[in-house]
C-alpha cells in the first residue's frame, strides 16, 4: 500500500516535523495565555508581526538569533496591548483580540510596504540551516528525522519541556493555572491576579511569534503577505484538542503536521484525478474535525472569557 | 486606591460621544504612521479630505465602498448582540456571491423583475447556510463558533477558487479564474449615471431599518437581546435558546451574503477570488464602532469606507501604503473598545481605609 509506504520514510516525518513547528510555538502560546483565563485571539496578526519582525531583523542586519529575539519581543508587545484591554480594562476577549490580528497585521504589512515600496520579488536572507546535534543525528531513523530540522524546530521542543516543566513543577506555574481556574482564590492569597495574567499573555504572545518567525527565517527566506493563512487559527482549534496541556499540544501538532505532510504527498500520487484545491481545504477541514471531537468532553480552565476585578465578587 | 466601579447610567453623551471620539481619534493616530513614512502629514490628510469629499465621483465611489460594510457590519451587529461570534461574513460573502453568480448567470433567463429577486434571496439563502453549519456545530457539539467560522472563511475561499477553475469559470475569460457575467437584466441598476454607486446601498439601508426595528420593538429582538446578555436566565425565563441562536445565525449569515450578493450583481458584474478585500473582518469594525446599533452601522461605514477610500486617494498622490487605511481602522477598532470601558466604568480613587472592604 503506497500510503503505508510513504508514513515509513523519514522524509515524510522530517517534513511533518517541519510543518509542526509554527504549530508547537503557536499551540504552546495560546495554551499559556487560555491556563491564564484569556482567549488571544490576536495570534492570527501576532504570527504575522513575528514572521515580518524577525524577517525585517534579519534583512537589517541583526543577525538570526536576533531576529528571533526581535521577533518576540513584537509578539509580546501586541500581546500587551491584548493584555491591557482583557484585564485590567476586562473587556471582550473576543473582540479585543480581533482588534489585536487586524492591528499587528495591519502594522507589519504598512511597515513592510513602507520599508520596501516597490520590490517586485520579495528580498531574501540567509535563513536558518539544518543542525547537526552529535549523537542524536547517529541515531537510525529518528537521526534523519531530527537531523534535516533547524535550530528554532529544536527551540520549539525544548519550550515544550519547559512550559510542562514551568506549568506543572513550579509555583509560578501552580500560579497561572490558579488564576486561569479561581482569580479570587490567588487574589486571597496575595498575589496579583493582574499580574500573573498579564504576564502569561505577554510570554505567550512571544512564543506565538516565534512560530511566525519560523516561517520567514527557517522554511522560507522571504516574507510574502498572506503567507501565515490561518495557521494562528488552527493554533487555537489545537489547543481545546490537546486539553491545554504542553505534551498533548506537540502530539497534536505533530498529527496535524504528518496530516499536511500526507495530503501533499497523495497530492503527487492521485493529483491528476482530484482539484489540488481539495488538498488545501484540508487542514482547515481537520481542524474543524478535532474541534468538534474535542469539544464534547474539553475542561475548558473555568475562569476562560471571564473578566476580573479586585473588589469585585 | 484606584477602584472600578460600574456608572449608574451611562448618558446620552457618552453612548455617542465615545464612537465619535474614537473615531477622531484613530484618524489622529495616522499621522504618526504617515509621518514615519516620510510623508507631509497635513498635506496626507488634505489628500485624504479631497479624496472623499472632493468631488461627486469621489463621494459616489465613498459610497460604493459603503455599501458592502452595511451588509458586513449588519452581519456582525446582529450576531454579536446575542453573542454569536460570527466571525465568517468574509466566507458567507463569498457564498452569497457564488449563489448569485451560479443563478444569474444564465441558468435562468427571465426577466429582471423576476431575476433580481432570485438572486437576491439565493444569494441571502447561501449566507444564511454557510453560518447555520457553524451554529449547528456549536449547539450539537459545543464546537466555539468563533474557530469554526474563521476556519471557514478559508474553507470556502479555497472552493471558490475551485469553482473558479471548474464549473464557473467563464469560457470567454481568456483562461483567467473568473465567472462569466450576471445577465444584464439581473444586475442592480445604478443610482447616479456614469458612477459606480449602485441600487445595493438602497438595499443595505433598508435591510439597517429593518434590522434596527425588529431588533428594538420586535419580540424577537427582545429574545435575542435576552440571550444575549445572559443565556442562562433567558433560557429559565422560557427562550428556547438553541432555536433563537440559529434564527440569529440565519439572519446574520443572510446579511452577509447579501454583501456578496451586492459587490457582484451591482459592482462587479463577474465573480473573482479577490471580489472582498477583507469586507467580512472589517464589519466586525463597523460593527463595534456603532455600538452593535444596526442604525448606527450605516454611519459607521461610511466613515470607515472614508478611511479606506481617502487613504487610497492619499496613497496614490502620496506613494504612502494604503495599508494605512487598515492600520486607521484596527486602531479605531482598539480606540472605540477603550472608550466603551470609560462610557460603562469609572475609575475612582479611595483612600485605604482600616477594616474597609
Amino acid at each position: 500500500m503506497d500510503i503505508l509506504q510513504i508514513v515509513f520514510t523519514e522524509s515524510f516525518w522530517a517534513a511533518s516535523l517541519r510543518i509542526a513547528t509554527p504549530l508547537i510555538f503557536g499551540v504552546l502560546g495560546a495554551l499559556i495565555c487560555e491556563r491564564a483565563g484569556v482567549l488571544n485571539l490576536g495570534i492570527e496578526g501576532i504570527f504575522v508581526a513575528g514572521a515580518m519582525s524577525g524577517w525585517m531583523a534579519v534583512w537589517l542586519g541583526a543577525g538570526l538569533w536576533g531576529g528571533v529575539l526581535v521577533a518576540a519581543l513584537a509578539g509580546g508587545f501586541f500581546g500587551f496591548i491584548h493584555a491591557l484591554l482583557t484585564v485590567p480594562l476586562g473587556l471582550s476577549q473576543h473582540v479585543s483580540g480581533l482588534g489585536v490580528t487586524l492591528f499587528a497585521t495591519s502594522v507589519s504589512y504598512f511597515t513592510y510596504r513602507t520599508a520596501l515600496p516597490n520590490v517586485s520579488s520579495p528580498p531574501r536572507i540567509e535563513p536558518f540551516r539544518p543542525l547537526d546535534v552529535p549523537i542524536l543525528s547517529d541515531l537510525p531513523f529518528v537521526g534523519p528525522v531530527l537531523f534535516q530540522q533547524t535550530a528554532l524546530t529544536w527551540l520549539a521542543l525544548l519550550m515544550v519541556a519547559v512550559v510542562w516543566y514551568v506549568l506543572n513543577r513550579t509555583p509560578l506555574g501552580v500560579a497561572i493555572k490558579a488564576v486561569g481556574d479561581n482569580p479570587s482564590s490567588v487574589d486571597a492569597q496575595g498575589l496579583s491576579v493582574y499580574g500573573l495574567r498579564i504576564g502569561a499573555i505577554v510570554a505567550g504572545s512571544a512564543l506565538m511569534a516565534l512560530g511566525g518567525a519560523f516561517l520567514t527565517m527557517s522554511a522560507f527566506d522571504a516574507f510574502f503577505f498572506g503567507m501565515i493563512n490561518g495557521r494562528g487559527w488552527i493554533c487555537i482549534a489545537l489547543v481545546i484538542f490537546a486539553s491545554w496541556r504542553p505534551g498533548k499540544a506537540l502530539i497534536g501538532a505533530l498529527l496535524f503536521g504528518a496530516f499536511d505532510a500526507l495530503q501533499v504527498r497523495l497530492q503527487t500520487e492521485v493529483g491528476a484525478l482530484v482539484p489540488s484545491q481539495v488538498f488545501l481545504m484540508m487542514p482547515y477541514i481537520l481542524s474543524i474535525i478535532a474541534l468538534v471531537i474535542a469539544a464534547r468532553g474539553a475542561d475548558y480552565p473555568r475562569a476562560l472569557l471571564q473578566p476580573w476585578f479586585k473588589g469585585q465578587r | 486606591m484606584i477602584r472600578i466601579e460600574p456608572r449608574q447610567d451611562s448618558g446620552p453623551l457618552l453612548r455617542y460621544g465615545v464612537p465619535v471620539l474614537s473615531a477622531v481619534v484613530a484618524l489622529a493616530l495616522a499621522a504618526i504612521p504617515l509621518a514615519s513614512a516620510g510623508a507631509n502629514v497635513v498635506t496626507a490628510y488634505g489628500e485624504m479630505f479631497s479624496g472623499v469629499f472632493g468631488s461627486i465621483f469621489a463621494f459616489s465611489e465613498m459610497l460604493t465602498r459603503a455599501t458592502p460594510l452595511i451588509f458586513t457590519g449588519l452581519a456582525a451587529a446582529v450576531a454579536f448582540r446575542a453573542r454569536l461570534w460570527n466571525i465568517g461574513a468574509e466566507g458567507q460573502l463569498y457564498l452569497g456571491a457564488m449563489a448569485a453568480i451560479a443563478v444569474g448567470t444564465g441558468l435562468f433567463d427571465i426577466p429582471g423583475i423576476f431575476l433580481l429577486p432570485l438572486i437576491i434571496l439565493c444569494g441571502a439563502a447561501a449566507g444564511a447556510a454557510g453560518m447555520a453549519l457553524p451554529t449547528f456545530l456549536r449547539t450539537r457539539f459545543g464546537a466555539d463558533e468563533v474557530v469554526t467560522t474563521l476556519l471557514l472563511n478559508f474553507i470556502i475561499l479555497i472552493f471558490l477558487q475551485m469553482m473558479l477553475e471548474g464549473p464557473i469559470k467563464d469560457p470567454m475569460g481568456l483562461g483567467w479564474p473568473q465567472s462569466p457575467p450576471i445577465l444584464d437584466q439581473g444586475m442592480l441598476p445604478t443610482l447616479i449615471d456614469r458612477m459606480r454607486v449602485h441600487s445595493g446601498l438602497v438595499l443595505a439601508i433598508v435591510a439597517a431599518v429593518i434590522a434596527q426595528f425588529m431588533l428594538v420593538r420586535s419580540v424577537w429582538g427582545f429574545r435575542l437581546r435576552a440571550v444575549g446578555e445572559n443565556a442562562s436566565a433567558a433560557r429559565h425565563a422560557g427562550i428556547g435558546v438553541n432555536r433563537l441562536l440559529f434564527s440569529v445565525a440565519i439572519v446574520s449569515g443572510a446579511l452577509a451574503g447579501l454583501a456578496g450578493v451586492s459587490e457582484v450583481a451591482g459592482l462587479k458584474g463577474y465573480l473573482t477570488a479577490d471580489l472582498s478585500p477583507g469586507f467580512g473582518y472589517t464589519g466586525i469594525v463597523v460593527a463595534m464602532l456603532a455600538g452593535l446599533s444596526p442604525a448606527g452601522v450605516v454611519l459607521s461605514a461610511l466613515f470607515i469606507a472614508s478611511v479606506f477610500v481617502g487613504a487610497d486617494s492619499m496613497s496614490r498622490a502620496m506613494g504612502v501604503s494604503s495599508y494605512l487605511a487598515d492600520l486607521v481602522v484596527s486602531m479605531s477598532l482598539l480606540c472605540v473598545l477603550v472608550g466603551g470601558f470609560f462610557a460603562r466604568f469609572r475609575i475612582v480613587r479611595t483612600r485605604v481605609s482600616a477594616g474597609g472592604a
